[in-house]
């Protein structure tokens, strides 16, 4: 990487010649530098708003860059090991949608594992891709969904020949990861592309004894969601390409849904924080696992908590594990994951990513520091003190496999009847069922509905999930195909 | 030369003190220490700009943070002191023959240094054979004890820098954990009077009341802090610091012939009564009453 080269950051300093130059806007947006919005100005400050700008000459453009954006991009690819890299302001949702729409077409089968985020499951809803599942293995001690195991994928690939992808969660959101490298070999042997949801993977780029970032294993494209350990604003994420399909048509099937007003605040926080990661990623993040190390072992020390780690490799559905995600497995002290995680939030002011029905998952990054670790840890402690209970009775697991009935756009898209929850088993589902978050769908539209998934969303509903996903916002009933 | 140190009391209200020279000047991993000395307080300390003691003053902080509690609790052997690393706190708990183990937690080794170099007057029992010093987070050091101490004081500084997980649930949470079945917490419990002082005031207290069975503030008069009016709060598993501070008590405190510039017996049982308005604001902040109120 060509340190001097990175030092730059295009689209910043395009901003700052901009400002400079005391432009008067007669172009949109219409609060003009802020002068139109007073109150907002005061909320955000002027240096943000001053900069909130749409596409022009000096400025590229976003849907089809050609002066700094490209500029920015290219040095994002550099970085992240990449041939081509595509800055997206629509989340990682619409990297992880035009990775499979940029393979995918109508009808093409697509391999996955079915704990995979909803804007995977999304995308067949756009494109009408059809999923062959594999379930992934599950840790019966925790309840959790792994990886997926090298000859499961090996067996769909060869029952499935035509299938035109294999999509994998590097890592899943509790930080586990499948063997990218295995299954990408055996994927490109039988001509398929290999699409990474690197949602929760940014710093596998920059570290050292973390597992392989989808780049380094040859995947072929990557979505990376720089806002989420990265450092970058809010629903600002990078889409990596190895160069295998051609960028001109990943960018057209990108400008199928991205906005054509792409936020310049969004733009430069990406080149911005690329910036930093490329200089510095790799001393941040190895402070990251540094403390995350230290939060997993004194909270070890509190017992009936377990913090889990790379004690869980196995060399398959656990193939290699990310240490600076923080996961705790709650229910040996009488918790739901989802209790503890209102608890920390409500008596004791720390929010955390989510909390499941046995585990919590706390994200660990570049802004934190040792004292707040050591008020998360003291929480904990407190909580068992006061709270912990018998577990028995608790919910034992996080995931049923499902079983797939229809493609989801057949069903999503199907005649359906609204019927209550409790009478549902048996029908086909045509929409979402998950707690957000994680956002991994407890049901998904053309899934069978049965006895054991009604009861699990009962009791996730009773620990307090929030439940998302039903056209009925009240989550009272549900959307099932109509029988004729 | 006209030079002054300046402390914003709030955004629009400073207190300044006329300094003759600075002594020291250092930036820790955690925050920047200044000596200085005026003609007015004699030498005094600052953390990150915030007064934290005067040479002339400092006895009526110690004095109340200290002998209020040991007045009250019988049979103290084991204290835990948290912040406190310029030993004013230490130097006065020395002072009982009954005290035994004194742990002294303070996160910031530089400021221990510091004071033991430009403030013996503080630090001078530092290196008392009862003490027993650890640099360390005082929210790590008090998660690993259970029934240890038979006094907890929190000498910390306020809620905005260093200082802030020493305001917190779990800390007050870990320090009930780390008292024994008849332990006592003394804490500086910040001021009434500005509003960001008494923003941390009221959530220290609901914190505290969370905690504690038996709640109750008391107050004192010290000159270089913010308003000049300062809070203390006392909390226990089973004494009150009023109704357990009867004549044999006192007989008892008065018996260890401790000169005290500040503290008295007298003057004990009528730090307890607070202005109406302070009261209020701690009411508020016990939404069930079921604590018997701190204020009476």
């Amino acid at each position: 990487m060509d340190a001097q080269a990175q030092a730059r950051a295009p689209i910043l300093e395009a901003l700052q010649r901009y400002r400079e130059m005391r432009v008067v806007p007669f172009d949109v947006p219409g609060h003009k530098q802020g002068r139109g919005n007073r109150e907002l100005t005061e909320f955000l400050g002027q240096k943000c708003l001053s900069v909130d700008v749409n596409s022009m000459k000096p400025l590229d453009n976003l849907c089809h860059p050609v002066s700094v954006i490209r500029e920015a991009e290219a040095l994002a690819a550099q970085a992240f090991g990449a041939a081509d890299c595509f800055f997206m302001v629509n989340g990682t949702t619409s990297a992880v949608q035009s990775m499979i729409l940029s393979v995918c077409k109508r009808g093409d089968k697509i391999i996955m594992p079915r704990n995979v985020h909803r804007s995977a499951i999304n995308a067949l809803i756009l494109s009408g891709a059809v999923p062959v599942y594999v379930n992934p293995g599950t840790n019966q001690k925790l309840g959790i969904p792994l990886g997926m195991a090298l000859e499961d994928v090996r067996a769909a690939i060869e029952e499935h020949p035509d299938a035109k992808a294999v999509l994998v969660n590097n890592p899943t959101y509790y930080g586990v990861c499948s063997n990218l490298r295995g299954i990408t070999q055996i994927a490109h042997e039988a001509g398929m592309a290999v699409l990474a949801d690197e949602a929760h993977g940014t710093h596998f780029y920059f570290g050292n004894g973390l597992p392989v970032s989808a780049m380094a294993a040859g995947a072929d494209l990557a979505a990376v969601s720089m806002h989420k350990t990265g450092g970058s604003l809010t629903q600002s994420s990078f889409l990596l390409s190895n160069g295998r399909i051609t960028p001109g048509y990943i960018r057209q099937v990108i400008n199928l849904t991205q906005t054509t007003s792409g936020s310049y605040l969004l733009l430069s926080s990406l080149d911005i924080s690329r910036r930093n990661l490329a200089l510095h990623g790799r001393g941040i993040f190895r402070k990251v696992s540094e403390m995350a190390a230290y939060a997993r072992e004194e909270i070890n020390r509190l017992s009936g908590y377990y913090a889990f780690s790379k004690e869980l490799i196995d060399g398959d559905a656990v193939y290699d594990f990310d240490t600076t995600k923080l996961s705790v497995h709650t229910r040996d002290i009488g918790l739901a994951g989802i209790e503890v995680y209102d608890l920390l939030r409500d008596d004791y002011d720390i929010q955390i990513e989510f909390g499941d029905i046995g585990n919590i998952l706390a994200i660990i990054s570049v802004g934190d520091h040792n004292q707040a670790i050591e008020r998360l840890v003291s929480a904990l402690s407190e909580i068992r003190r006061r709270y912990a209970k018998d577990p028995q009775g608790m919910l034992d697991h996080e995931y049923i496999n499902p079983v797939v009935v229809m493609p989801p756009q057949e069903a999503f898209y199907a005649r359906k009847d609204a019927v209550p929850f409790r009478e549902s088993a048996g029908e086909v589902c045509s929409e979402f069922v998950m707690c957000y978050p994680p956002g991994i769908p407890i049901l998904a539209p053309g899934e069978w509905i049965t006895r054991d998934i009604l009861d699990y969303i009962a009791y996730a509903k009773e620990k307090g999930c929030f439940l998302t996903g039903t056209e009925d916002i009240y989550m009272e009933k549900i959307n099932v195909v109509a029988k004729d | 030369m006209n030079l002054w140190y300046t402390e914003n009391h709030s955004k629009d209200a400073r207190f300044s003190i006329k300094v003759e020279r600075q002594w020291v000047s250092v930036q820790s991993e955690f925050q920047k220490i200044d000596v200085l000395e005026s003609r007015e307080f004699g030498r005094f300390l600052t953390l990150d700009g915030l007064m934290m003691l005067t040479e002339k003053d400092e006895f009526i902080y110690h004095d109340m943070i200290v002998h209020v509690a040991m007045a009250v609790l019988p049979r103290v052997q084991k204290v835990l002191v948290i912040g406190g690393g310029d030993g004013g706190t230490v130097r006065e708990l020395v002072r009982y023959p009954n005290i035994e183990h004194i742990d002294l937690v303070e996160i910031d080794a530089m400021v221990v240094d510091v004071c033991r170099e430009y403030l013996q007057q503080t630090a001078c029992e530092l290196d008392n054979p009862k003490v027993h010093l650890h640099i360390a987070d005082g929210l790590r050091f008090v998660r690993g004890k259970e029934a240890e101490y038979d006094l907890i004081i929190v000498d910390s500084t306020d809620p905005f820098g260093p200082g802030e997980g020493l305001f917190t649930r779990e800390f007050y949470g870990n320090c009930y954990k780390a008292l024994k079945d008849d332990g006592s917490l003394v804490n500086q419990h910040e001021s009434p009077y500005y509003r960001k002082y008494a923003d941390s005031m009221r959530r220290a207290h609901r914190r505290i009341v969370d905690c504690f069975p038996i709640c109750r503030v008391y107050q004192a008069h010290i000159p270089t802090y913010p308003s000049g009016h300062w809070l203390f709060g006392f909390a226990s598993k089973q004494y009150d610091p009023l109704v357990h501070f009867d004549e044999a008590a006192q007989q008892r405190w008065n018996a260890l012939n401790l000169h005290t510039r500040y503290y008295n017996t007298e003057l004990h049982q009528g730090c307890f009564a607070l202005p109406t308005y302070v009261k209020e604001l701690l009411l508020e902040q016990e939404p069930d009453g079921r604590k018997g109120g701190c204020a009476q």
